[in-house]
């Protein structure tokens, strides 16, 4: 039963590993001012993270979640700047197109993967056509909301908490989200028992649409104008994020809070290896081999597990 | 004065050309246990799925409570009415806890404290039915032993929340159950149609459908072909209103064995004694549920701490998640484990690997037109035969078997142990665990496991129920 405690520490632990590492290469960051640069591109992708766990949790997989965010952007620079009605509506419209992807792939029984990879270059072209080359303007409320100077805790700190906790609590505890896991984990008996498949899978694309367009808010108000790639990286990271956390790829088996902690991880393991000076070519590599060790301690653990 | 609790007229269900249910005519009244026996095939779970609302019938009306249901019958339908099955391959989420589990069937189980409450209601109804249960609500499902979950299940469809408690449907459900469990639930199986609940039951134990039920229906080719109150019934008769003969179960004579000793093992959950077969033997391994025979198993399997001469093969008996595999067809799914027999140049031949599924086809009597149509169109029987087939096409020597017999109907069980026998007398060495005292009566030989441990092993002179109990519970009779 240790191992179990172990297993859902173990995100925990690997964040406190990777940022007692930078801080012992770089003392500096351990500050409001240190801690709030390294960590305000974390809050981008921990809601891009949470998008993919809530696909994640019915046994799909989002292959489009990045370029979707890098849409919301476009979006959020021009029409949501000009026409703020308009802006709105058409962030709901997404959100909406979300929820029609996850009817049409539960209806037609078709691979998550196939129809999110072809959708990706969907929404990559409208947001190329949105915005060709990067330019448009964050909203001043968007600006002001992503860089605000908290008390005591730095902004993105305080916000990857409440993210996890909000989420920890939707989908852990309350009634609907242990619904939305055994959707996951058997559908049979969840239809068995009366329960309407189709509308599970919907309500679990739009929560991931809406926590996309969080994404793209957010990550637009740090970069302050849009950029039809500026998240293409978002797809694997989100997914990384997941798996980082203790989520599983089947089965219903995902930790919102473990997933903001594996995201958080991510992104310090980005900055740890900017310390290190090791080029950016290599980078993707290197935060593929802690995503590689930290998986393969816990396949250990699990296997510790299993033979008792 | 009739009060039923819910009634079909007529029902017929089709898939395809097959006619599953050919006119049914089944009434269950009020706080009636009713058996319900037949053969693979005869129509049982398509009927059980009509009634609990997961297939809608071609044809025929369903009335509850005296009044003909209007609307569709659906799966959400049936849970309002007070309408639970459970069913034969289990209907938990494995990824929840128990708590959770039982929020599933309650849709009134919501908002602040939802967890405590439901917590509560298993946790008593687990008590009433299956006291020194060990289950704890927040236990997660995959934590489980098989026996467990399946108590997890059958606690969960008798709890009450909103809305009474009309009918439980309750299909094979001591399948994985040890004696002491199965006897818990049948005798709680009485409290609850006492207190009004009607329950429908499906077992191939005929003495348990015997002793339990106040009525019994026999099914067979998708219509009912008795109905009788169980008094008037014998082992017998009942069998012969299935449609196949009761044959004396033939005692092992002692055959006698060979020298040459194909596995020792001792288990390394615990205790001295130690395991042995020889070439040619059938030997059981037997106790209460869980007590570490399918760990005896795997560790044969897995070669470890285990002197095995000789290719092995495994038949598991939870077809579902070890045994099939859902999308391949009947033909691959036996031809798997002879693949590397099958190669020719470093590919498979093709022509070869369908004259080995088509004779194993017909050597199991696999009951299907076609070894190219997809696995799960047989009937849960069929498909293990098929599982069997797999073992015995292959070049196996020693073949393991986890409690493979689960839920499959007399008829088959018959044709599989006659040809357990054969392959025993021609030198293939089988080990069998299994959860039904009946079947140890095929075995040379049988290890009666306790708490990971071998506490006794019984010739085939003393295999008897009795003996076997005896050493299963010796500890506790003290």
């Amino acid at each position: 039963m240790n191992r179990r405690l172990l297993r859902q520490a173990l995100p925990f632990l690997t964040l406190a590993v990777v940022l007692a590492a930078t801080f012992y290469v770089q003392p500096r960051t351990m500050s409001y001012f240190g801690l709030n640069l390294m960590l305000q591109y974390a809050v981008p992708i921990a809601l891009a993270t949470i998008a993919q766990m809530f696909i994640i949790t019915v046994n799909d997989l989002d292959l489009s979640i990045g370029p979707f965010v890098g849409l919301v952007s476009c979006v959020g620079a021009t029409l949501l700047l000009d026409n703020p009605l308009l802006g709105i509506l058409a962030l709901l419209a997404l959100i909406a197109a979300y929820g029609a992807i996850g009817a049409l792939i539960h209806i037609r029984n078709l691979p998550s993967i196939v129809v999110t990879l072809g959708l990706s270059f969907v929404w990559l072209g409208i947001a190329v056509m949105i915005l060709p080359s990067p330019g448009g303007k964050a909203p001043d409320w968007l600006k002001a909301l992503m860089t605000v100077q908290t008390p005591w805790v730095p902004f993105p700190i305080i916000a990857a908490i409440v993210i996890g906790v909000v989420v920890q609590l939707a989908l852990m505890y309350s009634s609907w989200g242990v619904i939305a896991r055994g959707a996951g984990g058997n559908p049979k008996a969840l239809s068995r028992a009366g329960w309407s498949m189709l509308k599970t899978k919907v309500v679990m694309y739009m929560l991931a649409g809406f926590f996309g367009v969080l994404s793209g808010l957010a990550l637009l108000g740090l970069t302050t104008s849009g950029d039809a790639h500026v998240a293409d990286r978002y797809t694997l990271y989100s997914i990384a994020g997941v798996i980082l956390g203790g989520g599983e790829f089947i089965g219903g088996r995902v930790s919102p809070l473990g997933a903001v902690v594996g995201a958080l991880t991510l992104a310090l393991a980005g900055s740890f290896l900017i310390f290190l000076r090791i080029s950016p070519d290599w980078q993707i590599g290197a935060q593929g081999a802690i995503l590689i060790i930290v998986l393969a301690l816990r396949a250990l653990v699990t296997y510790g597990e299993q033979k008792r | 004065m009739s009060s039923h609790a819910i009634r079909l007229d007529g029902v017929e269900k089709s898939f395809g050309a097959v006619r599953a249910l050919a006119g049914v005519d089944l009434t269950v009244a009020a706080g009636e246990c009713l058996g319900l026996v037949g053969h693979n095939g005869a129509g049982k779970s398509t009927l059980m799925h009509v009634l609990s609302g997961n297939l809608t019938p071609s044809a025929g009306t369903l009335s509850i409570g005296g009044a003909p249901y209007s609307g569709s019958w659906t799966a959400a339908a049936a849970q309002a009415e007070g309408v639970r099955c459970v069913f034969q391959e289990l209907s938990l989420c494995p990824n929840l806890t128990v708590a959770e589990n039982v929020r599933i069937v309650h849709r009134s189980l919501k908002g602040l404290g939802w967890k405590n409450r439901a917590r509560a209601l298993i946790r008593q109804k687990l008590d009433e039915i299956f006291p020194n249960h060990g289950i704890s609500p927040d236990d997660e499902i995959a934590d489980l032993a098989i026996g467990q979950r399946q108590m997890a299940e059958i606690a969960r469809a008798f709890t009450v929340t909103d809305g009474a408690l009309r009918l439980v449907i309750l299909d094979e459900p001591t399948s994985s159950l040890d004696a002491v469990t199965a006897q818990q639930l049948l005798a709680y199986v009485k409290t609850e149609t006492a207190r009004g609940t009607s329950i429908i039951l499906i077992s191939h134990l005929l003495g348990e459908i015997l002793s339990t039920a106040d009525r019994i229906v026999v099914m067979k080719d998708g219509k009912t072909v008795a109905d009788r109150k169980a008094a008037d019934f014998t082992r017998n008769s009942l069998v012969a209103a299935m449609g196949s003969e009761a044959r004396e179960h033939r005692r092992g004579e002692a055959r006698k064995a060979s020298e040459e000793v194909m596995v020792r093992a001792q288990p390394r959950s615990g205790g001295t004694a130690s395991l042995e077969a020889r070439k040619g033997e059938i030997i059981g391994l037997t106790g209460l549920a869980g007590h570490g025979q399918t760990r005896m198993l795997l560790q044969i399997y897995e070669r470890r701490q285990a002197e095995v001469t000789g290719k092995l093969a495994f038949i598991a008996g939870d077809r579902q998640s070890d045994g099939v595999f859902n999308l391949w067809s009947i033909g691959r799914n036996i031809t798997t484990r002879s693949l590397s027999a099958l190669r020719k140049g470093g590919f498979i031949d093709l022509a070869a690997e369908e004259r080995l599924a088509e004779e194993w086809k017909v050597r199991m009597a696999i009951r299907t037109p076609d070894v190219d149509n997809n696995i799960l169109t047989l009937s849960g029987g069929n498909q293990q035969k098929a599982l069997f087939a797999r073992a015995l096409a292959s070049d196996a020597a020693i073949i393991l078997m986890d409690d493979p017999m689960r839920g499959v109907d007399i008829g088959t069980k018959q044709e599989v142990y006659a040809m357990i026998r054969a392959e025993a007398e021609k030198g293939r060495t089988f080990i069998w665990y299994t959860t039904e005292i009946e079947e140890l009566t095929h075995c040379d030989r049988a290890y009666v496991f306790r708490n990971g441990a071998i506490v006794a092993s019984l010739g085939s002179d003393e295999l008897t129920e009795e003996k076997v109990l005896q050493a299963s519970f010796a500890e506790h009779a003290a």
